[in-house]
């Protein structure tokens, strides 16, 4: 494992499987009444949030604690970094505190990466999403998902469905999916495809109806409605009948096929409400094995060594020196 | 007055010959001069140059002198072989009066370094509204020929023309920053595979190529002189070839870095590469040096952009545009255009002299070297090569991209109408 994790493209293809089988390990520890392990016990995790976000900085807390490190949660609003201090000084202070590992969300892109490589600390750097960059650890959590239900994914044909252009999602499940063998789809209008998709390890397409009966796992993504105050498309009605995944459009799926959303969602926008709480949607799901994938990652990050912690049901150690 | 007798200059890249410098001019040039007194300086393996002149510099002054003030920028034109600089006007305040612009000319008249030749904004406060009052900052003491909101794009097309037409009466010329505003909204890098990789906003080059196209087409309608800044783009050069074919009096410059580096520098999130216009493709940075050697683009200028270490040591997106560039100047062109076989010596000192000295109506500059010229004159040693060291500065700031890269060639000596502004490679 390498010192921090900024892009999905970090990852090889067999990094990438030891972080998802680690990951297989802690989410079992999450089905026991006692969620810890002492693996990361004396070290210390600092959550530096410059964005708002709940559901990744709580994810990303739970995941610390259950393996006992020493979680540290630093936020953008009422902090010194609502105050104008610089990434650069945070970092520093960071550093003289002795973290062992940063967490960081910045609505810049690269600010993560500017972390690791710009001589400021010395900790490992985890990219919890940048700006319109990346967030690998949510691709990472989105391939769990995928292989619980469809097994290993080589071959596997999945559907990026939304504003692409935008997301952070899109970019590091792109990269990791194409590591990982599967064949990834992007489906969007084309205002909201990059310049230079085709470059991508991917396929893209403007029609969703033609897309979804040749897909194993749909991913929907955010769209922000103000997007449209940018021509991005002319209403959000149009965007929601185009690309917006209804009952009707849900039906062309094949049995098997599950459908993904990395959240906070819009009902009504790019899901509806029927299909979000449907039988098919894992969307619940993703948020709990988000939390055994982070737990992976930052074991991995922080204890140096491939091996997994000590987490079998046999090994009950971990449990009562969590209580002691 | 001191007199200085250069011994064995390679002239413009030619045979070795003295030149003796006395009473600001040069008296005399040829083999084997001698005289009594004179200051000599052995220029055994140098190329004399012209001064250089620069028709883009931003000195910071006034507003940020925690980034630059016209002394440390005009030493570091000095070192840069440089004997004029144009200072932009997008200073705090903007230079868009008289009296702005002979504040920033008599601070480099007194510094005694480089000749600073004041630009003028185009519209008041750089606003993009009201035309300033470019006829009496051409009347000024300063004389400002030039005048650009650069920084700004003067987008607006009505004011454009009015700008063209009206500097007319007194022989100036319009520096067009090319940026369409709607098209570069948040804009962070060339827009390209890698941008849409990188997760950075997109600067499309139709974005420049527009403003490019729009305005020789305004020049030509109204039989202005345009000056097109900072061309960066292919697509741009192509424009510009097609508008002086056609006869319209438009002329261009381009950068050293946009002639060398280009736009994958952007991956390392490092912003002392973030720059406006933004590094380029490879194919974009080939057709700029085509440009420069057919004539194209007229010359080379700077852009030389210092900024304080706190404007870089930042992320991306929150950290300012623009990188130094008066120091290493010759040095890139070298890399860049004289190295690769595209421009002889005497085509440097014409991109590097001549044609901005000509552009920027600037007198007793960019003159050849000839007995009875201003004894303006750059002796630079073209043999060495070695890392750029970003402390060895005369700037008060170290943005420089070309840090640990090892560039060819060293000003040894910048004579300033006689006077040794630079010598043995240092400030005097």
């Amino acid at each position: 494992m390498k010192r921090h994790l900024l892009s999905a493209a970090d990852l090889d293809r067999d990094e990438a499987l030891l972080i998802l089988d680690t990951a297989g390990e802690m989410r079992s520890l999450a089905d026991r009444p006692i969620k810890k392990s002492p693996a990361l016990r004396g070290r210390t995790v600092v959550n530096l949030f410059f964005e708002d976000s709940t559901r990744t900085r709580i994810s990303f807390e739970a995941a610390g604690k259950r393996l006992s490190a020493d979680v540290i949660n630093f936020s953008a609003k009422g902090s010194s970094l609502s105050k104008g201090e610089s990434l650069k000084d945070t970092a520093l202070t960071l550093e003289a505190m002795g973290a062992d590992a940063v967490v960081i969300r910045h609505s810049a892109s690269g600010a993560p990466h500017r972390l690791a490589n710009s001589g400021w600390v010395r900790s490992s750097v985890v990219n919890a999403g940048d700006g319109t960059h990346e967030h690998p650890t949510q691709a990472l959590l989105d391939a769990f998902t995928m292989r619980r239900h469809l097994g290993d994914l080589d071959g596997r044909r999945i559907a990026i469905v939304g504003d692409v252009l935008h997301s952070r999602v899109a970019r590091s499940n792109a990269l990791l999916l194409a590591t990982l063998g599967a064949e990834v789809t992007l489906v969007a209008p084309p205002t909201l495809l990059p310049v230079g998709v085709e470059t991508w390890p991917v396929t893209t397409s403007y029609d969703l109806d033609a897309t979804l009966p040749k897909s194993d796992a749909v991913m929907m993504l955010r769209v922000q409605r103000e997007r449209m105050n940018a021509a991005f498309f002319p209403s959000a009605r149009e965007y929601s009948r185009r690309y917006g995944l209804d009952a009707r459009r849900m039906g062309l799926l094949d049995a098997h096929a599950i459908v993904m959303h990395p959240g906070p969602m819009i009902r009504g926008m790019e899901i509806s409400a029927d299909v979000a709480d449907s039988e098919r949607s894992v969307i619940v799901e993703q948020v709990t094995n988000g939390v055994a994938v982070r737990m992976a990652v930052l074991y991995l990050l922080l204890s140096g060594s491939g091996e997994a912690p000590e987490t079998s049901e046999n090994n009950t150690t971990a449990g009562t020196e969590a209580l002691a | 007055m001191s007199e200085h007798l250069i011994r064995g200059a390679s002239v413009l890249g030619g045979e070795p010959a003295d030149l003796l410098l006395r009473d600001g001019v040069i008296a005399e040039l040829g083999p084997g001069l001698s005289a009594a007194g004179a200051e000599i300086v052995d220029a055994d393996g140098l190329v004399a140059l012209p001064g250089l002149v620069d028709l883009h510099t931003h000195l910071r002054e006034p507003g940020r002198e925690d980034a630059e003030t016209v002394l440390t920028g005009t030493q570091a034109a000095a070192r840069g072989g440089f004997t004029t600089v144009h200072a932009m006007a997008n200073t705090e305040p903007v230079a868009d009066t008289a009296g702005g612009v002979e504040q920033v000319w008599r601070l480099g008249r007194e510094g005694g370094y480089c000749d600073v030749a004041a630009v003028g904004a185009v519209t008041v406060g750089l606003a993009g509204e009201r035309l300033a009052e470019l006829g009496a900052m051409a009347e000024s003491a300063a004389r400002v020929r030039v005048f650009s909101d650069d920084g700004k794009c003067v987008s607006d097309a009505v004011l454009m023309r009015r700008a063209l037409e009206y500097v007319k009466a007194f022989d100036g010329v319009v520096a067009q920053h090319a940026q369409e505003p709607r098209l570069t909204e948040g804009a962070q890098m060339n827009e390209g595979e890698l941008s849409g990789v990188l997760g950075l906003a997109g600067w499309p080059a139709v974005a420049e190529e527009a403003i490019v196209a729009r305005d020789c087409l305004l020049a030509a309608h109204v039989g202005s002189r345009l000056h097109v800044c900072h061309v960066s783009t292919k697509g741009s050069v192509d424009i510009v070839r097609w508008a002086k074919s056609r006869g319209c009096q438009v002329s261009a410059e381009v950068t050293p870095h946009h002639l060398l580096l280009t736009d994958e520098l952007a991956s390392t999130y490092d912003p002392v590469y973030k720059v406006n216009p933004p590094l380029r493709t490879r194919e974009d940075v080939e057709a700029l040096r085509a440009g420069l050697a057919d004539g194209t683009i007229d010359c080379v200028a700077t852009d030389h952009a210092p900024h304080p270490s706190e404007d870089k040591d930042c992320e991306w997106a929150n950290a300012a545009f623009g990188m130094m560039g008066l120091e290493t100047a010759l040095s890139v062109v070298q890399e860049a255009m004289v190295d690769t076989g595209l421009l002889d010596w005497p085509g440097v000192a014409d991109r590097m002299s001549g044609a901005p000295a000509r552009i920027g109506r600037i007198t007793g500059q960019g003159r050849s070297l000839e007995v009875g010229a201003p004894a303006n004159v750059v002796l630079y040693d073209p043999s060495v090569r070695r890392p750029v060291d970003p402390a060895d500065s005369a700037s008060l700031s170290r943005n420089t991209p070309y840090a640990e890269r090892e560039l060819p060639g060293h000003v040894v000596a910048t004579f300033l109408r006689g006077k040794p502004t630079v010598l043995d490679g240092k400030l005097q």
